[in-house]
């Protein structure tokens, strides 16, 4: 019954998302202008993006129980290779978005499968190793392609007419919808299926997994790939919105901007990371425009300052929501009750094998 | 048997879970003042959990009153300074500390019994600058019997301190907690029923989460059919 | 060869600042199991309060002197803020590791943030003493003078960390409780203290970084101390989580590599490498160079 809702709920809430193009609404500040105005499309459809690519991480970190801070890394894959693929290469865009695919897929089962020999601390570091490396090699700018800082713009000239101009900004978004929608759709089904059981159980006590003959690394491997290949998706997505590649999304700081988003959503939760993906591309948006505003203006230095901050503004509401509401968004709808979805991962960080703590101790 | 004097530590209705399992399931005993008080039981039932609630390292459910004060709720570093003394299962002696450190780190106030400890050790005085971490595992056990006599204590909670040792070793170990005995009050954890026989007064067994015998150790020592519906052996155990 | 002394007295250098901010990470997470990403926040502190002190100091007319009381007063800002940090934010949690690091994310970008905000996100010069400018000759190489001093900073930090580890109480127990904390507590030892201790001791080692930082880059803006710790963690990680002498072999190691590879090979090698030899000492031994973490 509840998953019928759920289902109800999913196709209600997407169908109205769709509508949105179409609705000239004015809205009063929240966004710059109105609803279906370009620009407000354009934000609307990066917070979709997000929205699905932090569900991605929500798949490898929440489900499966695989703390990762390297996942920018397959993002960008996707945003970096569509760019230069298209313009340096000179090739079509289906040549483009076919080789992507290919590397989406490779790459993370490469890395994957070697960053998988190590659990807990180790894995994250080896993951933020990997990342880090793609970073620089995009630093480096070998033979010109990355574009160094300055990045590279998108061939307009490849893409399909419906996706270029900025009248077109309406087909983008329903592009981000869609892709929001696809990755919803695969997540759920996921894991709901007997994987994705396995890889809550693999997040729950691993051991137990091992005992039980099942084999946590292939699982891990599946998690791993699936989620990073999505991620790579949501890059093309991202990369077409804005229309070019820039070294921001390959830093740490935007896996750690992802770990806000997920932790903000609630982790482990179906949806939950979407809102956190949603949630934090709108503020940290809009965060900087409405600091701008007369109201904020017109505070005492000691307000201003920090306000002004879209940053100080987040880090202080990420610092409150990990104390007062650890579950996350999702937690306050308490759609399912936990133990505070990040505090079950808690046991991430234990040395691999270690049996877990059952109580917090008294110190 | 009535026990005219009030008992040293109570514990009543102690539950604790690890996980979802629920390990112990409201035991309650007493240990009384004076001897050594022997917990029994078949692997797995519930001891080691049971000396690590009423240290604090499990938080458990229910009430443990040391000499009339509540212990339960508190931190364990507030527990010990209370006069509880602990040697763990398994020595958990610091590797990387010398003995001498591992001595000096158990200082609680300033009446630390190096006398004491050194007599019933003299190894611990020879091998002081010797990293703990490279000693046999009958030295170790010596380090954390040692450390938890360094100061006088109220009780003192011993986890199977003769796990793992040679024979020799072992009547060592016996022979060293009988010479404590006298002066403090102990509750041993033991698998071995001929040091239990040899030192124990009062016995405990644990079965299922449960306490199931709660009396005289002789009395339970002395009949085997009890010892073996009790503990699962065919009583003796050893040395 | 004078370019070979060069590089490695800065690759030396720069391991320095590493160390000093490694030395931090590896005693807070070795002992309460806390990964703090906060720790950009405090060399960043550090430095801007180094900074903005030495413009108030007018008072003190001789350059140097005005530069050691403002760097003093950096490392003082760092302590307090450590420790603060601490009690308000870290203890509260108890053992929660993960909602303990993610307070620290939270904390780094807030911080940093403000920084940005007080102070703007451009550079600013940075008052090095001028004798740190000028070079020494050491084998033919001209090597400027703040080299040595981040090397000798270092070197005395690790004596003065050593030495306190090995011949202080507390020293000794935090010595035991990264081995394992709760027997400490099972000794009856408060590690409370030792807690706020360590992260007092992590923010001044951090501050001396972002001090440092200063000096060698010349110039302060609010990102720099993210960017240093970025190699800092890897330096933590590849030394082994809790071992100073790790954080210290790893620190030059890296420093070297970074140098040699970032010349003789091609900018961005060194770099590179680096993070190559992370995950292949992490695929070889887990726990890093030095594993006594018992975590």
């Amino acid at each position: 019954m509840r998953r019928a809702l759920g289902i109800v709920v999913a196709v209600a809430v997407f169908g109205l998302l769709a509508l949105v193009p179409k609705v000239s609404l004015d809205t009063h500040g929240v966004f710059s202008s109105e609803l279906n105005s370009p620009g407000t499309l354009q934000l609307l459809g990066l917070m979709l993006v997000f929205g699905g690519v932090a569900l991605t991480y929500d798949l490898l970190f929440g489900f499966t129980g695989l703390l990762s801070f390297g996942h920018a890394l397959y993002f960008a894959v996707g945003v970096y290779l569509t760019a230069i693929g298209t313009t340096k290469w000179d090739w079509s865009l289906p040549k483009t978005l076919a080789f992507t695919a290919l590397v989406g897929l490779v790459l993370p089962l490469v890395l994957g499968a070697v960053s998988l020999r190590v659990a807990g601390i180790a894995f994250a570091m080896v993951t933020l190793a990997f990342a880090e490396a793609g970073s620089i090699l995009v630093d480096k700018n070998p033979h010109g392609w990355s574009g160094g800082e300055e990045g590279v713009a998108v061939a307009f000239q490849k893409l399909p007419e419906s996706f270029v101009g900025v009248l077109n900004t309406k087909n983008l978004y329903w592009l981000a919808l869609a892709y929001l929608v696809v990755v919803f759709v695969i997540v759920n089904w996921a894991v709901d299926s007997s994987p994705g059981r396995v890889w809550q159980a693999i997040r729950e006590n691993e051991r137990r997994v091992e005992v039980l003959g099942l084999q946590p690394f292939r699982f891990k491997l599946m998690a791993f790939v699936l989620s990073s290949f999505l991620a790579t998706a949501g890059g093309v997505v991202y990369v077409l919105l804005i229309g070019g590649a820039t070294p921001q999304v390959t830093t740490p700081s935007f896996t750690l901007a992802l770990l806000l988003m997920v932790v903000i959503g609630g982790t482990g939760t179906r949806w939950g990371a979407v809102l956190g993906g949603v949630v934090y591309t709108f503020l940290d948006n809009r965060l900087l425009d409405w600091s701008d505003s007369q109201t904020i203006q017109d505070l005492p230095k000691a307000l201003r300052i920090p306000l002004s901050e879209p940053l100080f503004v987040l880090g202080t509401l990420f610092i409150l929501l990990v104390y007062f509401l650890p579950g996350g968004l999702a937690g306050l709808a308490r759609l399912r009750p936990r133990r505070g979805g990040v505090a079950l991962l808690d046991e991430v960080t234990t040395t691999p094998g270690a049996t877990v703590e059952p109580e917090a101790e008294r110190v | 048997m009535t026990e005219p004097a009030a008992p040293l530590l109570s514990v009543r209705d102690l539950h604790v879970y690890l996980g979802p399992s629920h390990v112990l399931q409201g035991i309650s005993f007493d240990v009384p003042r004076g001897g050594v008080t022997a917990l029994l039981g078949r692997n797995g039932v519930g001891k080691t959990t049971t000396i690590r609630s009423l240290m604090g390292l499990v938080r458990p459910r229910g009430s443990v009153v040391l000499d009339g004060a509540e212990l339960n709720k508190l931190p364990t570093h507030k527990i010990v300074g209370r006069g509880v003394g602990y040697v763990p299962e398994d020595r958990d002696v610091f590797a990387g500390l010398t003995v001498k450190e591992n001595l000096e780190l158990a200082e609680r106030n300033g009446s630390a019994r190096y006398d004491l400890v050194y007599e019933l050790f003299p190894e611990l005085q020879e091998r002081a600058e010797q990293k703990a971490g490279t000693l046999s595992g009958g030295q170790q056990q010596m380090v954390a019997i040692g450390r938890a006599l360094l100061n006088e204590n109220r009780i003192l909670l011993v986890d199977e301190p003769t796990k793992g040792l040679a024979p020799l070793l072992v009547t060592e170990v016996a022979r060293v907690l009988e010479h404590v005995s006298e002066t403090e009050t102990m509750l041993l954890v033991e698998q071995n029923l001929g040091v239990v026989r040899r030192i124990a007064r009062d016995a405990i067994v644990l079965d299922a989460g449960r306490v199931t015998y709660a009396g005289s150790a002789e009395a339970l020592l002395s009949d085997p059919d009890r010892v073996r519906g009790l503990l699962g052996v065919a009583g003796g155990g050893a040395h | 060869m004078d370019t070979f002394v060069l590089l490695t007295l800065t690759g030396l250098a720069l391991g320095a600042m590493y160390f000093l901010i490694a030395s931090g990470l590896s005693l807070i997470y070795g002992l309460m199991g806390v990964l703090n990403f906060a720790h950009g926040a405090f060399i960043t502190v550090g430095t801007y309060a180094t900074w903005w002190s030495e413009s108030k100091l007018d008072a003190i007319g001789s350059d140097p002197l005005r530069f050691v009381v403002a760097a003093g007063i950096g490392l003082l800002c760092g302590a307090v803020l450590g420790a603060l940090v601490e009690i308000v934010l870290i203890r509260p949690l108890y053992q929660r590791h993960i909602e303990q690091a993610l307070v620290t994310v939270g904390l780094s970008l807030a911080l940093i943030a403000l920084v940005q905000g007080i102070w703007g996100p451009t550079e600013r010069i940075y008052p090095t003493p001028k004798w740190m400018y000028e070079t020494t000759s050491i084998l033919g190489a001209q090597i400027p003078n703040d080299r040595f001093v981040e090397i000798a900073a270092a070197v005395v930090t690790l004596g003065a960390l050593t030495a306190f580890l090995r011949y202080t109480r507390y020293g000794l127990i935090i010595r035991a409780g990264v081995e394992n904390r709760a027997m400490v507590t099972a000794l009856g030892i408060d590690v409370k203290k030792a807690f706020t201790l360590v992260f007092a001791i992590g923010g001044v080692a951090a501050a001396l970084a972002g001090v440092l930082a200063g000096v060698y880059f010349g110039s302060v803006d609010p990102h720099q101390g993210t960017s240093l710790l970025i190699f800092a963690f890897i330096v933590t990680v590849i030394g082994g989580l809790g071992s100073i002498t790790g954080s210290a072999v790893a620190a030059v190691a890296v420093g070297l590599i970074q140098q040699y590879a970032n010349y003789y090979a091609s900018s961005g090698t060194g770099d590179l490498a680096v993070v190559l030899l992370l995950a292949l000492t992490l695929l070889v031994k887990p726990g890093g160079l030095a594993p006594k973490v018992a975590h």
